[in-house]
């Protein structure tokens, strides 16, 4: 195998297993946040703050995953 | 055949020129424009506060700002005015920079450069967040602010004791995984803020060459996805420094 050919493989992996945890991560937040909304309907605005900012920090590791992924592509 | 050219996609900013030995690159030159239309903002705000009739721009910007402190008073409680001045100017740099990158026009125009004898194309402007020294410097501010903050409350012992403190084994080890949580910080810090940006933009380069010319429309959703998330980067930087810094002046339990 040649490096190009590794390379593509490496970043094709780098986000695909990369994006799983991540993934994962916002379903939870996701599920949480509307069973909070169930919970104590009169919140919505506190709880949509918070779930948006839990949802930015998950969706960083996926980004992490993406720089590398960028990084063996385009380099 | 002439190869099929692809979207114009680089990691770092490119020299456009040099000056007195100083490289100024793209995303450099957009920095600047970004700070220039930052202080002409913050101007016209220092100058209409004082005024008895205000523009309604300035009720606008009011508004927004005073939204801005009440999502950082629950976190940072009665110290909020003292921080507000930092994080504003966080929140307002990246905010402009990364939606400067967005303005049609940013990243698609194209000047020759020569480059070690070959004739290369680069952007002229390059959003500022989506070069990777600028999200650095920004978080290594955000860590050294945190430090000072750190030790003009705590006082020196009380603030080095919590990296380094010789009552137990466990606190020991704990204080050294302190130490190494910082230079974290710097790293994930700078990389959430670039990765998103720069994610985006390659995201609607890309877009464009996926679909047929008909239907380049389709990028107009995107660039409303990428408007949110450059909001929501420039929110998440400033919560998270507010978080610290209100970690960072208080003693460790």
């Amino acid at each position: 195998m040649d490096v190009e050919a590794a390379k593509v493989i490496g970043a094709a992996v780098a986000i695909g297993i990369g994006a799983v945890g991540p993934g994962i991560a916002i379903g939870f937040i996701g599920s949480k946040a509307v069973e909070a909304l169930g919970r104590n309907p009169e919140a919505e605005g506190s709880i949509r703050t918070t779930m948006i900012l839990a949802a930015a920090f998950a969706e960083s590791v996926a980004i992490f995953a993406l720089v590398i992924a960028l990084i063996l592509k385009f380099t | 055949m002439p190869e099929a050219k692809g979207p114009h996609i680089s990691i770092k900013g490119e020299t456009l020129f040099d000056l007195f030995g100083f490289h100024v690159t793209n995303s450099f030159l957009a920095t600047i424009i970004v700070t220039g239309l930052f202080a002409l903002i913050a101007f016209y705000y220092s100058n209409e506060s004082k005024k008895t009739k205000k523009g309604p721009f300035y009720y606008v910007l009011n508004s927004f700002i005073s939204m801005l402190y009440n999502l950082y008073y629950p976190v940072l409680q009665t110290n909020t005015p003292m921080f507000f001045s930092l994080l504003g100017a966080f929140f307002f740099f990246i905010l402009l920079n990364n939606w400067f990158g967005l303005i049609p026009g940013v990243g698609s125009v194209l000047v020759k450069l020569v480059e070690h004898g070959k004739v290369e194309t680069a952007p002229i402007l390059r959003g500022g967040t989506a070069d990777l020294n600028t999200t650095l410097a920004l978080a290594i501010i955000s860590v050294l602010v945190t430090q000072y903050f750190g030790f003009s409350f705590l006082g020196f012992k009380s603030h080095i004791k919590k990296y380094l403190d010789f009552s137990n084994p466990v606190n020991l080890f704990v204080g050294v995984l302190e130490f190494i949580l910082e230079f974290a910080r710097i790293i994930s810090f700078s990389f959430r803020l670039f990765g998103n940006i720069f994610a985006g933009e390659v995201l609607l380069s890309v877009v464009i060459f996926l679909l047929p010319t008909l239907f380049s429309f389709f990028t107009f959703p995107m660039f409303g996805l990428e408007l949110f998330v450059g909001f929501v980067q420039a929110l998440v930087f400033t919560m998270l420094t507010a978080v610290f810094l209100d970690m960072a002046i208080h003693k460790a339990h």
